[in-house]
Formats: C-alpha cells, structure tokens, sequence
C-alpha cells in the first residue's frame, strides 16, 4: 500500500517542528508496512496551524494541524479521517477560502522544487505568452495591469520597466530585492521557500521585457531557507534549459545590514562596497548595478508578473481599489490568534483583516495598535482600523501600507517604549551617509527619555528633530523613522508619561 | 605571489582568486572566507586585497559595515535571536533579558566556555510564530530562554 501526504518544509512550519512530525510520519508508515511518499511544500501561509500535514481524497486536499508528534500514530489509526486535529478540506477554512491568491496561488500547495508540477498549476504560461509578444508590448502590459512595486514605495512597476527598456546600454540587469527586513513580513521567504520558479518565470519576462540578459536575486542572509531553496531551484531551472544562455539569475546574499534593503544601498552592497545610500538622481534604471541600466523591483512585484501575462492586465485589474490594483500579500503578525499571510485584493479594512479574518491578538487582550509597513510605518490605533489598506488610503491616514506586514500590539504594549525603539533602530541601522539619518536617530532616542522623564521642553525638540530627519535624510531609514515615532506620540501620550519610564 | 603565507592567508587567496571574474565578488569572497574559517583573520586581508585588485583600507571598511562578518572567532553555535517589532509583541524583551543573564554575556558576546554566541538580529521573517530565533541555522519559533539555552548548549557531534 502507499500514501501520498504533503508536508510544509517552509521555515515557519519548521520552527513549530515540522521536521520531527515527518520524521515521526516515516517512522510509522515503516512500522505499517506503508509506502510513504511524503512531498514537502510551501506554506499555505496559516502559520497558527503549522505543521499542517495535507492529504488528497478526491482531489480535494483535507488538513490536519497543528501536528504534533504525539497526534501521528493516531492519524494512521483513523486512516487520515477522523482525527481530533482534521480541519477538513483546506481551502474551505475561512481563512484561504476568503483570498484571492493570484501570486501566492501555488505556494503551499506544490512541491516547490518539481517544475513539472509548477508547469501543471499554471506556471510558465506568462513566460511563453511572452516570448511571442514584442518587448514594448510586454512592458505595456504590465503597465496596464496596475502593477505597483510591493516592497513599499509602490511606483507603478511598468513606468519602471520602460525607462530601463529605452535607456542606451549593451548589457542591462535585473536585479531582484529580496532584503526582506521589515518585522511583521515573511512575503518575500514564503514565495522563495514554496514556489522558487514563480521568482525565476517573472525575471525571465522581465529581462524579455527590456532586454536584459543577466538577472540577480540579493537575498538577506537571515533567510537561510529560503537560500537553500532558491538556489536549487536556479540549478533546476538552468537544467531545463529554462536558464542559461539568454538570461540567467545568480543569488548574491545580503550580510545583516537592513539598509540594504534601500535600492541603491542594495546595488553598493551588490558591487562589493559598505551599504551606503547613493543620492539620486542618477536613478538606478539609467545608472544601475556596475554603473548600467537595472530594473529594481521587489520579489512579489516580480513574482506578480507571470499571472499578468498569463491571464491578462484586466484579469489583474479586476482586483483592487482606486490607484491600488491587483491583490497583495498581507502579513499578519506579532500578537495576533491567527497570523500569517492572506493575499487578497486591495481595499479590506484593517479592522476587517484583523478583528474578523484573523481573531484578534493571541493573548485574547484587546488590541491596542497595530504597525503597518515595518519598522518604519506609522502605528495605528483602534480608532482608525476602518482605514483601507491601499497605498493612498494609508498614505491618507498618516502611514504608509509599504511591504503590507502588519504587526498587532495588544493593550500591554508600552508606545513610549516602541517610540525609543524605532530611534534606537534607525540608529543600530543607519548606513551614516546623511547627518538626519545617523545623528537625528541618537538624538531621538535622548529626547523621547526626556519626554518621558517629564522634561516639558522636549516634545518640540523631538517634533523638530522628526520634522529635519523626515525632510532631509537621504532616503526612508531616517526619512520614515519619524513615522512611528509621531503615531506613537500622537496615538498614545499616555505612554510617554513619568510614572510609566520603563525599568530601562 | 610565492611567498610564505599562513594556511588561512593560503585558503583565502584561493577563495579570493576563484571569485575574482565576478562582478562585486567581495561580499561572496569574504562570506566564503568566514564560512571555511569561522571567521576573517586580520592576515587574509593582505591576499584578498591583492588577488581582487582592492586596498586593505576597502575590504576593512566592508567588514566593519555588515553586522555578519566578524574579525574574532565566535562561538561553536551561533544564537540569533529577534529583537524586532512583531517578535516584541510576543514578548521578546523579556525572553532577550532572560537569555542574556542565562548565558552570562551581553548581545554580540560570547559564553566563557566558548559554546555560544549570542546576536541579536532584526526580523527572521518568523513572524507569526514569535518570539523567533535561530540556533545556527534551525529556526525556532515561541522561543523561551529555557528551550535556547538548552539547544544552543547541545554537543555538537
């Protein structure tokens, strides 16, 4: 007899011990005499039931989660039916029944390094629809579909590929950013780790697009997973012929600086240099890696391309709100019941995503705030979470949506505290190009321990010095520092009262 | 170049020399250098200079910018642990306070014994299963400082 089970091998479902659960998954097949043919996929992004173990009847796939080892004998006792942890059929838990996954459509569900299954799930039809269609009329494509960057500053990918397509220049890169540093997002790892080829099929078309036949992939070296499987699947990739002489992908990793995230930090660091911030213009489409025209985009703005170009701009369209079109992959995190990512088509309602789709904080205390777009993004409290999450409706609300990471804060949280904590990032972080930026966050970090000391001078020293760093820092580490800094004041002056100075 | 050279000079010369067609090759020349190494003696500065047509003054200033590279030897495991926002709100304060007084050391030290080195690291995009950490390269999720002390502690072997 044989089994055929699906297992997540993504970095989550291994911290909450998916490996001791396949190991003791093996262990019982032999002990039963039972074929098992175990495939390791991605996560389908519900990280509160990882490890979930999947089996198909019918095809439909039923799930079991969170496994222990202790739940495994009893599994292959009810023969994978009736078991104190079966969910039923996955895709029918509220949870991914309420997505839309276009990007995410294959990650948990395929092995990620089988490309015959990512080619029966959809994969490379962008890539052939495009390879019969002139280079122009792909960027137009992509333009039509909407498409904005998802790393954060959310300029309209397309805009972006044109000016690489008509800059002069024999040899012209892509160069894929994937320094995934805010806390709260896992986007970027997620689609490394459990659909590798979705990256690979979208810098394809994007070298086609503007003529581009070398492509890197700068990843943070705090993701040795997602390395791991990456580069298999460059290997996999060039075997098939599917990279090679025309275009190819090399891995470059990052080395624990978050400023590399910044484009032009990320092309320094690319080169062999300090991760230093360059002044712009020049802007990297002209003046790019190696002084050369580069496309910059984010892993999930380039992973969102083969589905344009398989189903087609307005397909892409149809999702969305206002300026904000297509679908994102939000991440819920930090003290939330049930976190992970949820890709759905801009527009829901904080309040929406956070209180109905995900339950609240884990604690079970009420929420006190939430950090939208990373350690740079604006707090937001319980009174605003009618807030749509698209890019001019936080922009309207005072923050910024950036990589769409959202980390939920329950009432114990001390703001005063997250507030000295932004400044003492910006300042472990900062590059030291600009004096807003490498001063400014020292500086903040003395003024909001004397705001909360009780110095009645302070809070217009910090406002000045929010305001200088926002205006003349070189780019969004020391600009965007300000952002949860202010909120947080704004927000929650209470925190920032004497009698609360934290023991520190 | 034919003169005398200390083993590690030799092995990052030849690592230096294999990367030296690339364009940027200095991050992955000094990540190889650390990974054969543990770290990045003072004496490989000279070789990796000469073979990627770099000054010394350069390759220092690299190393000293990126928080991974390191000049001394670290622990026999390395334990990062996530300072950052999402991993805070699952308390990741205290368990950072707990593991230091735990091991003895404050972040970025090493245990007198030479077993571990703590980092302290922001985000490990575990963030929905926090407070997170990575025991060299196993991720932890829900991490308590009992659970990494203990992990990080095992025998390697």
């Amino acid at each position: 007899m044989s089994l055929t089970l699906f297992l997540p091998q993504d970095a989550a479902a291994l911290a909450l011990g998916a490996d001791a659960v396949a190991a003791a998954l093996s262990a019982e097949a032999r002990a039963r005499g039972i074929e098992l043919r175990l495939v390791r996929t991605g996560s389908r992004g519900m990280i509160w039931l990882e490890p979930l173990l999947e089996i198909e009847r019918d095809s439909v796939r039923h799930g079991f989660g969170p496994l222990e080892v202790s739940d495994t004998g009893a599994l292959f006792e009810s023969d994978f039916s009736d078991h104190p942890k079966a969910l039923g059929p996955v895709e029918a838990i509220p949870f991914l029944a309420r997505q839309t996954r276009l990007t995410f459509a294959r990650c948990g569900v395929i092995d990620p390094l089988d490309l015959g299954a990512y080619r029966a799930h959809g994969g490379l039809k962008g890539l052939a629809r495009a390879r019969t269609m002139a280079p122009a009329d792909i960027v137009a494509e992509v333009t039509e579909s909407g498409l904005r960057g998802r790393g954060g500053a959310g300029f309209p990918t397309g805009i972006k590929w044109k000016t690489v397509l008509e800059a002069e220049g024999a040899q012209k890169y892509i160069v894929c950013n994937a320094d995934e540093g805010d806390s709260g997002t896992f986007a970027d790892r997620m689609l490394m780790e459990g659909d590798p080829f979705c990256l690979i099929e979208g810098m394809a078309i994007a070298g086609l697009a503007v003529g581009a036949s070398r492509g890197y992939v700068y990843c943070r070296s705090e993701y040795p997973h997602a390395i791991r499987t990456f580069g298999t699947a460059l290997e996999i990739a060039r075997g098939a012929g599917l990279l090679g002489a025309g275009f190819d992908i090399e891995l470059r990793v990052g080395a624990g600086s978050y400023v590399c995230g910044e484009e032009t930090a990320l092309l320094n660091s690319m080169e062999g240099k300090r991760g230093t911030v360059r002044a712009k213009p020049p802007l990297p489409a002209h003046t790019g890696f190696m002084g050369r025209p580069t496309v910059i985009n984010n892993v999930i703005s380039l992973a969102s391309v083969p589905v344009i170009l398989a189903e087609g701009a307005e397909h892409y369209k149809s999702f969305g709100l206002g300026r904000s079109l297509g679908t994102v992959p939000l991440q819920v995190a930090g003290n939330v019941k049930h976190g992970g990512l949820f890709e759905a088509a801009f527009g829901m309602t904080i309040r929406e995503l956070i209180e109905d789709i995900c339950g609240g904080t884990a604690s079970g205390r009420p929420v006190k705030a939430v950090q939208i777009g990373g350690p740079l993004g604006a707090y937001f409290p319980a009174q605003m979470f009618g807030t749509a999450l698209g890019y001019e409706e936080c922009d309207a609300a005072g923050g910024l949506i950036g990589h769409a990471g959202i980390v939920v804060f329950d009432d114990s949280a001390d703001m005063g505290r997250m507030a000295h904590f932004a400044m003492e990032f910006c300042a472990v972080e900062s590059c030291g190009t600009c004096t807003p930026c490498r001063i400014g966050a020292v500086r903040g970090m003395e003024v909001i321990d004397r705001i909360r000391a009780g110095d009645p001078a302070a809070p217009a020293i910090l406002a000045d010095l929010c305001e200088t760093m926002r205006d003349g820092s070189l780019c969004a580490l020391g600009g965007f520092t300000p952002y949860p800094v202010e909120s947080a004041l704004k927000y929650f002056p209470e925190d920032f009262i004497p009698q609360k100075e934290a023991a520190e | 170049m034919t003169r005398e050279e200390t083993p590690n000079a030799q092995r990052a010369r030849e690592i230096a020399a294999a990367h030296a067609g690339m364009d940027g090759p200095l991050l992955p020349v000094l990540h190889a250098v650390q990974h054969a190494l543990g770290h990045i003696p003072r004496e490989t500065l000279v070789p990796m200079a000469e073979e990627l047509d770099l000054s010394v003054a350069e390759i220092h200033g690299v190393i000293s910018f990126y928080p991974d590279f390191r000049t001394e030897p670290g622990g026999r495991r390395m334990l990062k642990v996530c300072r950052a926002e999402a991993c805070q709100a699952m308390g990741a304060d205290r368990l950072g306070e707990d593991l230091r007084t735990r091991l003895g050391v404050d972040w970025h030290g090493t245990t007198a014994d030479g077993a571990v080195t703590l980092e302290p690291v922001y985000c490990l995009g575990l963030c929905a299963c926090g407070p997170a950490a990575l025991v060299d390269e196993t991720p932890v999720a829900r991490a308590t400082a009992e659970r990494l002390e203990r992990m990080a502690r095992e025998v390697i072997g």
